[in-house]
C-alpha cells in the first residue's frame, strides 16, 4: 500500500516538473485571452467540427483568413465547435462574450433565436448571423451567400456527366434556403438535359456523416449515376465514389474526400465577408445592414472542374459564369414552372428576393416532396 | 495469478486516498495526452478550474450546470435506495419537458403565476406516469426494470423528435424542425440570474434528506432496499411502496425537464435531456445515495464540463479531445471505486500458500 502511494506520487511528481517544464517553451500560446478592450477579438460557432471538411471547415477557413489578414491589427479569433441548434448555442455564445468577445459569428440557421435573445442582452457585441432571416438595426445582422448562382453551374456540370438522367441530391432541411438550392441546381440541369429528374431525399440533419452516405447509397441503388448534396459532410462524395458514381459537393473543394468520383462543388469564400466587415469594425464605419453577396463579391464560387467532369463542362459552365458575372444572366429568370407545370415566374420576370428567401415549392423536374 | 476480495478494513482515511490517487492518476494520463497535442497540461488544468470560478457569469453557468444534475440524483437516489434500478431518468426528464411544454404551448394566454405552477405540476406527473409504467411492470409481473426503464428511455425521445419535426413544428420557422419559442409568462422567473430552479433543488435536497432519514416511508424503502423478504415478513405492502415511490423517483426527475424548457432553453428539443440522466445516474452513485453529497458531486462534475467547454476556447483544444479529458477523469474515478470496494490478492506462483498483499 505505502510502496504503491510513494511510487505514485515519485510519478506524479516526475511528470509535474517535466509539465512545467516544457510550458516554459510553450507559453503565449494562450496570450490570447488577454487582449486589449478595443481590439476585435471574434468568436465563432459551429455546428459541426472543423475538420468536416465541408460547410464547417469553410466558416473556418474564413475564420483563419481574418486572422490572416487582420491579424496585425490586433484581430485575434475563437471558435467553438459541435454547438446544437440549441440552448447551448445561446450558451456558447455567452461563454465567448464572457471571454472577451465583441464579434459573434453564429453559422447556423437553428442559432437564429438565441442570437436574437443574446443581442437584445448584449447591446456592446455585435452578432452575425448566418443563413437566418431575424436582425435588428443596432448589432445584429444576417449574412448568406447567393450560393445558388453557382448550384446551377453545378447543375450543368451534374447533367453532362449523368447518362441515365437521374441525378440524387441529398438535402438536409425543409427550409428555403435547401429548397431554392435544389431549385437552382434543377434549373442548371435542365438547361442542358431538359427531361433530366432531380431526386432528393432528406436527412433533417446538416451533419451527420453516416446518415448522409446512407442517403446518397439509397439514391445511388434507385438508379441516380450524379449525386449533389446540401449536407455538412463529404459522406455523399464517398458514397458515389464506392458505386463508381459522381458526385457535386458542397461548402469546400473536397477532390481529395473522393478523387474518382468528385466533379466540382459550389463552395464558399466566407474570408472575403468576414474581413470586409471587421475592417469596417475597426474603421468605426460599421452598420447594421444584411449581406447577400454572390459569385460577383466572391462570396461564392463554383471550384475548379476535375478530370471527371464530360468533356466540354468547364467551356459551357464558364460561359454561363461570365454572363451571372456581368450580370446579363439570372438563374432565376422566367420562365419557371412549379411540379404541377403551374408558371410560378413569367416568361421576362425574374425571381423576387423575397420570393427566393420563402419559398416553399419545388421547380418542375425535381422528383422529391416538401411536408406542410 | 490474482483473486478479487471484498475488503473488511475499509477505513474513511483509505477510501479517501484511493480516490485522491485515482484524480492525480487522471491528471497524469490526461496530461501526457494533452502534451502529446502540444498543450501545457498544468496550464490546462488551471484554466479548467478558471472556467468555472474565473468569473461571475461562469460560476452562475456552473450552478445552471449543477441543478438538473441535483435534482435528477435526489430522484434517482429514491429508486436505488430500493435497489430498483431506475436507468430511465433520461425518458423522465423528457416527459417532464413534454407535459410542461404542452402547457407552455397550449395555455399560454394564463398569466405566469397560474402556468408555471400548472406546467411543473404537468412535468411531476409526466414524468412520475414514466416511471411508474416500469414499476408496475416490476410489481406485478417480475419484468427486468433496467432494460424497461432504459427502452422506455428511447420511445420519449422519439416521441418528442416526431413532435418536434410532426405536429409541433413552428409554422414561423419556414419548415425547420424545431418548436416555437416559448412566451416570456411560461418562463421560469430568476432569483440572482439563475432561474428559481435552484431554490427549488436545494428545497429538494432537504426534503429528500428528511424523507428519507426520518420518515416512516424512507424507512420501508431502505429495508425493501436490504431485504424484499425482511419488508414482507415485517408486514409491509412491498407493491405498494415500490409503485409510489417510483413514481415519486420519476417526478422529481419530471422537474427537472420542466427547469431545462422553462429556465434555461425557453423551448422544447428532443436534446432536452443531453445525457443529463445518464450522468445522474453516475454522480447519484459515487454519491453513495446521500442527499447532501450529491450537491457536492454534481457541482464537482458541473465544473469538469464547464471546464471542459472553457478549454475549448481558451487553448482551442478540440471539442473531442476536451471530451475525453473528462471521460479520463471519470473513468479513473469510478475505477478506483472498485479497489474501494475490493482488494486484489496476488498469489505467490511456487507458493500458493503464501499470499502477498497488494495495495
Amino acid at each position: 500500500m505505502k510502496k504503491l502511494l510513494a511510487l505514485m506520487l515519485a510519478v506524479a511528481m516526475i511528470s509535474a516538473a517535466l509539465l512545467s517544464g516544457c510550458g516554459a517553451g510553450s507559453s503565449g500560446d494562450d496570450s490570447a485571452a488577454s487582449t486589449g478592450a478595443k481590439a476585435v477579438k471574434a468568436g465563432f460557432i459551429y455546428i459541426g467540427p472543423i475538420g468536416d471538411g465541408g460547410y464547417t471547415y469553410a466558416h473556418d477557413q474564413g475564420r483563419l483568413f481574418l486572422e490572416k489578414e487582420l491579424g496585425a491589427k490586433g484581430v485575434t479569433t475563437t471558435f467553438l465547435e459541435n454547438v446544437a441548434e440549441d440552448a447551448s448555442s445561446e450558451k456558447a455564445m455567452k461563454d465567448l462574450i464572457d471571454q472577451g468577445c465583441n464579434v459573434i459569428f453564429a453559422t447556423s440557421f437553428g442559432y437564429m433565436e438565441y442570437v436574437d435573445r443574446v443581442a437584445k442582452e448584449y447591446p456592446d457585441v455585435k452578432f452575425f448571423h448566418c443563413s437566418g432571416y431575424l436582425s435588428n438595426d443596432t448589432n445584429f445582422v444576417n449574412y448568406f451567400g447567393r450560393i445558388e448562382q453557382t448550384r446551377y453551374l453545378s447543375g450543368i456540370a451534374a447533367a453532362l456527366k449523368s447518362k441515365s438522367g437521374k441525378i440524387g441530391y441529398v438535402a438536409a432541411k425543409q427550409i428555403p434556403e435547401v429548397i431554392r438550392g435544389i431549385n437552382s441546381f434543377t434549373l442548371g440541369v435542365q438547361s442542358v438535359s431538359p427531361t433530366a429528374t432531380v431526386n432528393v431525399k432528406w436527412t433533417d440533419t446538416w451533419y451527420d456523416p453516416t446518415l448522409e452516405k446512407n442517403a446518397a447509397t439509397a439514391l445511388l441503388n434507385d438508379g441516380c449515376d450524379v449525386i449533389a448534396q446540401h449536407q455538412d459532410t463529404t459522406g455523399p462524395q464517398i458514397a458515389a465514389e464506392e458505386k463508381n458514381a459522381f458526385a457535386i459537393g458542397y461548402n469546400s473543394d473536397s477532390s481529395k474526400a473522393a478523387p474518382k468520383a468528385y466533379i466540382t462543388a459550389p463552395i464558399w469564400n466566407w474570408g472575403v465577408y468576414y474581413v470586409d466587415q471587421v475592417q469596417k469594425i475597426l474603421d468605426g464605419t460599421w452598420k447594421a445592414e444584411n449581406y447577400w453577396g454572390g459569385l460577383k463579391e466572391g462570396v461564392v464560387d463554383l471550384a475548379p472542374i476535375t478530370e471527371n467532369a464530360a468533356p466540354g463542362t468547364k467551356e459551357t459552365v464558364e460561359a454561363i459564369k461570365a454572363k451571372i458575372l456581368d450580370g446579363s444572366f439570372n438563374v432565376f429568370a422566367g420562365p419557371i414552372k412549379d411540379q404541377t407545370g403551374a408558371v410560378r415566374v413569367a416568361e421576362g420576370a425574374v425571381m423576387s428576393d423575397e420570393d427566393q428567401l420563402s419559398c416553399k415549392w419545388f421547380v418542375q423536374g425535381v422528383n422529391g416532396k416538401i411536408d406542410k | 495469478m490474482f483473486r478479487v476480495v471484498k475488503r473488511t478494513d475499509l477505513t474513511r482515511r483509505k477510501s479517501a486516498t484511493f480516490r485522491l490517487l485515482a484524480i492525480l492518476a487522471a491528471l497524469v494520463t490526461s496530461g501526457v495526452f494533452l502534451m502529446l497535442l502540444g498543450f501545457n497540461p498544468l496550464k490546462v488544468y488551471v484554466s479548467m478550474l478558471d472556467g468555472s470560478f474565473g468569473s461571475a457569469y461562469r460560476f452562475k453557468e456552473a450552478i445552471i450546470k449543477t441543478v438538473p444534475l441535483v435534482v435528477t440524483s435526489l430522484g434517482i437516489a429514491v429508486a436505488f435506495r430500493m435497489k430498483f434500478w431506475n436507468i430511465g431518468a433520461e425518458g423522465q426528464i423528457i416527459m417532464g419537458a413534454f407535459g410542461a411544454t404542452y402547457f407552455a404551448l397550449f395555455f399560454n394566454q394564463l398569466p405566469a403565476v397560474v402556468l408555471i405552477p400548472l406546467m411543473m405540476l404537468a412535468a411531476i406527473v409526466a414524468g412520475g406516469l414514466w416511471a411508474f409504467i416500469p414499476a408496475f411492470f416490476k410489481a406485478h409481473f417480475g419484468t427486468n426494470e433496467t432494460l424497461f426503464t432504459l427502452m422506455m428511455n428511447y420511445i420519449a425521445l422519439k416521441w418528442i423528435n416526431y413532435l418536434q419535426y410532426g405536429p409541433w413544428k413552428d409554422p414561423k420557422a419556414l419548415g425547420f424542425g424545431k418548436i416555437a419559442m416559448f412566451k416570456d409568462n411560461a418562463l421560469m422567473p430568476k432569483l440572482f440570474g439563475i432561474h428559481m430552479g435552484w431554490v427549488l433543488a436545494v428545497i429538494l435536497v432537504v426534503i429528500m434528506y428528511i424523507f428519507i432519514n426520518k420518515t416512516k416511508r424512507g424507512y420501508e424503502i431502505q429495508v425493501i432496499g436490504e431485504s424484499e423478504n425482511t419488508a414482507r415478513y415485517a408486514g409491509m405492502n412491498v407493491k405498494k411502496i415500490i409503485l409510489s415511490s417510483l413514481f415519486l423517483s420519476g417526478a422529481i426527475c419530471g422537474l427537472v425537464g420542466m427547469f431545462q424548457v422553462s429556465g434555461v432553453n425557453g423551448t422544447l428539443t428532443y436534446q432536452v435531456a443531453g445525457g443529463v440522466g445518464y450522468t445522474a445516474i453516475i454522480t447519484t452513485w459515487l454519491a453513495g445515495l446521500s442527499a447532501p453529497v450529491i450537491v457536492i458531486v454534481c457541482f464537482l462534475f458541473a465544473v469538469l464540463q464547464q471546464g471542459g467547454t472553457f478549454i475549448q476556447t481558451a487553448f482551442q483544444i478540440p471539442a473531442s479531445a476536451a471530451q475525453l479529458i473528462q471521460g479520463l477523469i471519470l473513468f479513473f474515478v469510478l475505477g478506483s471505486e472498485f479497489f474501494v470496494q475490493y482488494r486484489l490478492i496476488i498469489r505467490d506462483g511456487k507458493n500458493p500458500e503464501k499470499v502477498k498483499e497488494a495495495a
